[in-house]
């Protein structure tokens, strides 16, 4: 199936999503930051990517907004994670550049619902 | 890796998220200021919040998610964090901790009173909860045979990952579709800009799905398209058709630079601020792997087991003339070597993992007893065994209480002598050859050499008026069953104490001393070697028996000479114009054989204090893997442990400090140090 980049500070949140994406195919790149992220972003070819907002070193939207500025990631779906149903949130990372979002806590489900949403075979 | 359960790395991953959180909070005391800690602290509760819901922690979740909304004021600067905060958002921090490691011993009203006490300190009165995000309303059926739809996308939806014909695919799951793209906004080719979208879509939908199923296919797209959706009247049924694929001419891939992206690259990518960079390098540098504790401990073993197989293997080869063995053996003595320096690389902790937990003692202890005290670190980087770590733990916390309890002074005494009002522990590490020094230093009051040498003629250590230096009297403290506390405190006083840190220092294979000046502080110095797994030793041959003396203790080895000796009860060497003073293993071991007629001494130190030991031959330096006595042999103080020589056969590893103190009488000690 995909090769997935998933950017997230917390490693359970990692762990949940390799342990859903895994069985289903997909290839799940782990990245613990955004500067982290875009250098496992560039050293391979993703088919999608979904990083959490909050992050230390280099926040999601610093790090969207940093991969949607390389040519070669024109197009590349980018999903975030939020806690936040915080609308003015989901507007800021939608400006930066990112495709979709799941909203925290998420069920394996959703995210799978989401990924099938983006990543097709 | 994959098999690991999410909610378990959660646990792990909460717990360092504790330390992150704690440290932050203890640092927002000193400077209540810094807008990084505030954020730090955030975040870290954030993850917790998130992930504790994701894993089924919900009380986890709902507490953090209240103490967040609480803290949120401080990250909005509208309160400055004082030390009333401060306290209970320790107190809070520590209750989540409880929940997560320890549901079944929590109680929720501990947990309300928290609350309370962080709301009445950040809002008085003003208790604001945000609601949860809630899910959506059960969509209700709308009764109905399908929906016209009239689809417009932003021209650069392509640009941020959307891809129009796999939502309106997605649309052909809800029922069957007839598809019409509309390509009147269609460029001529030379004006195409393959990134724009520029179709349309009026689209049949036949299915009896209601609106939210429809809302839901484009629901990351809502804000950049324009979606017009009628409910099919009963009469304008379309014929029913099968899903059609659509050709959308639209190509989605575009891998080649275009001048805009690079424009705007060149522009975006200098944006990273120079802390942010510093940082990123940092974290780099500390990418890491989890690793459990009992697989490195495993790994030792076998590399242990490798060292003993290739030492034998390389006395083998010494004993052949064959030049291809020789090489062989060499080359694994050399792979063996550097396998051995990697694995125990592998278990180096940065001892700055252990100073933290320190932070927040030395904040309670100073609340406790009304002493202010300034917590200063150094060396957090020096890397120690992890085992010795764990070990030190305990030892150092005795000696911050200690510190606090009895070094550092009252603040009105403090004041009388001129002294800041602020108390200073420090605690530091550093590397001094194959040793690590650690350093617990208080700038109060100084050791009062009077009192514990009263105590000492009271419990009748020491006969009274018997000349002794300062530094003498000051090792009384670690007698069993010493204080001078004058008033038992509930932190220190007790007796239990630097007897029990001494003797866990010692058996670490380290030392501790202290050095003090009236006035101006005690300084508590532990030396402890790298690594408890393995020594340099030096083998020797005691009679028929083989001792291995570690290299570290060992400081010369020489012949002696008949005319050196004296014939006084206890043996003395004129070594470099002192009098050092010296064991006859062969008499402490009851050694039989004849002695060897060119006798060797060796002179290792413990400490200040330094000792010869004479022994029949000295073999040469061995790597020596330790193997622990078992606990049959748990009243042998001489020996640390043993070791399996490249015959296979078992050599004893002396313990220098235990064996100065076997040859020694207590009282006769000073006389040792006089002479060295």
């Amino acid at each position: 199936m995909g090769n997935i980049l998933t950017v997230d500070d917390s490693p359970s949140i990692r762990q949940m999503i390799k342990v859903t994406l895994a069985p289903a195919g997909h290839n799940v790149i782990e990245a613990g930051d955004g500067a982290q992220g875009l250098e496992k972003a560039k050293s391979g070819k993703l088919d999608l990517v979904i990083t959490d907002l909050n992050m230390p070193v280099m926040n999601g939207l610093d790090f969207i907004r940093a991969l949607r500025a390389l040519p070669a990631f024109v197009g590349l779906p980018i999903v975030f994670l939020t806690t936040e149903s915080n609308e003015s949130v989901k507007a800021e990372a939608k400006k930066a550049g990112a495709t979709g979002w799941i909203t925290k806590p998420f069920k394996q489900e959703q995210l799978l619902s989401v990924v099938s949403k983006l990543v097709r075979s | 890796m994959t098999a690991l359960d999410p909610a378990e790395v959660f646990r792990q991953e909460a717990s360092e998220l504790f330390d992150v959180l704690e440290a932050a909070l203890l640092d927002l005391g000193v400077r209540p200021d810094d807008k990084e800690l505030v954020d730090s602290a955030f975040r870290a509760l954030h993850t917790i919040k998130g992930s504790g819901a994701m894993f089924g922690f919900d009380e986890v979740a709902s507490f953090t998610h209240e103490f967040e909304t609480a803290f949120d004021r401080v990250r909005k600067g509208e309160i400055r964090p004082d030390q009333d905060l401060i306290s209970v958002a320790l107190a809070a921090k520590d209750y989540i901790r409880a929940l997560i490691e320890a549901p079944e011993s929590t109680d929720s009203i501990i947990g309300e009173g928290i609350l309370g006490d962080l709301h009445r300190l950040v809002a008085p009165g003003q208790r604001h909860i945000e609601a949860q995000p809630s899910e959506p309303a059960p969509p209700f059926a709308q009764p109905g045979i399908g929906w016209q739809l009239h689809i417009e996308f932003d021209s650069d939806i392509l640009r941020n990952g959307s891809n129009p014909l796999d939502l309106i695919e997605d649309l052909g799951k809800l029922g069957s579709c007839f598809v019409v793209a509309l390509t009147d906004d269609v460029p001529f080719l030379d004006e195409l800009d393959p990134e724009r979208c520029f179709l349309k879509w009026d689209v049949t939908l036949h299915s009896d799905c209601n609106r939210d199923a429809i809302d839901d296919v484009f629901i990351f797209v809502m804000d950049e398209m324009k979606l017009v959706c009628t409910p099919l009247a009963t009469t304008e049924i379309a014929p029913p058709l099968a899903p059609v694929e659509v050709p959308v001419e639209v190509p989605v891939d575009h891998p080649q630079p275009i001048e805009a992206a690079a424009d705007r690259e060149s522009r975006r990518s200098p944006k990273l601020d120079r802390r942010e960079e510093a940082r990123r390098s940092d974290d780099k540098a500390n990418a890491t792997v989890r690793v459990q504790a009992e697989r490195l401990d495993e790994l030792m073993d076998r590399v242990g087991e490798l060292v003993i197989a290739q030492a034998r293997l390389t006395q083998l080869a010494s004993a052949t003339n064959d030049i291809a063995i020789k090489s062989i053996a060499e080359e694994i003595e050399r792979l063996a070597a550097s396998l051995r320096d990697t694995t125990m690389g592998a278990r180096m902790v940065p001892i700055g993992s252990l100073f933290g937990r320190f932070r927040r003692l030395v904040h309670d202890l100073s609340r406790d007893l009304g002493k202010p005290v300034e917590f200063v670190t150094a060396g957090e980087d020096t890397e120690l065994d992890k085992t010795m770590i764990e070990r030190l733990a305990d030892p150092l916390v005795h000696l911050i209480r200690n510190a606090i309890d009895h070094g550092i002074e009252p603040t009105d005494a403090r004041a009388a002598s001129g002294k800041t009002e602020l108390g200073q522990i420090e605690i530091a590490a550093t590397h001094a050859g194959a040793q690590v020094l650690v350093t617990v230093r208080d700038n109060g009051a100084g050791l009062n050499t009077a009192r514990i040498r009263a105590k000492a003629e009271e419990q009748g250590l020491v006969a009274p008026g018997a000349a002794m230096s300062d530094h003498d009297i000051h090792q009384f403290l670690f007698h069993p069953g010493f204080s001078t506390a004058q008033t038992i405190s509930a932190l220190s006083g007790r007796g239990v104490g630097m007897d029990v840190v001494k003797r866990t220092i010692e058996a670490m294979r380290g030392s501790i001393d202290l050095s003090t000046k009236p006035g101006h502080g005690t300084t508590v110095t532990l030396r402890l070697p790298l690594t408890l797994a393995i020594i340099e030793g030096l083998l020797i041959r005691v009679g028929e028996g083989r001792y291995i003396i570690p290299l570290s203790a060992v400081e010369e080895c020489a012949e002696l000479s008949t005319t050196d000796e004296r014939a006084r009860g206890r043996d003395f060497l004129n070594m470099h114009g002192g009098l050092v003073p010296f064991l006859r293993l062969r008499d402490l071991f009851d050694a039989t054989g004849e002695p060897d007629k060119h006798q060797k001494i060796v002179i290792a130190s413990s400490g200040e204090t330094r000792v010869g030991l004479v022994v029949d031959q000295i073999i040469g330096s061995h790597q020596s893997v330790i193997k622990s006595l078992s606990k049959l042999h748990s009243d042998v103080t001489m020996f640390s442990g043993a070791t399996i020589l490249g015959d296979g056969t078992a050599a004893l590893i002396l313990d220098v400090a235990q064996l100065i103190a076997t040859g020694q009488g207590p009282a006769d000690k000073h006389l040792i140090k006089e002479a060295a």
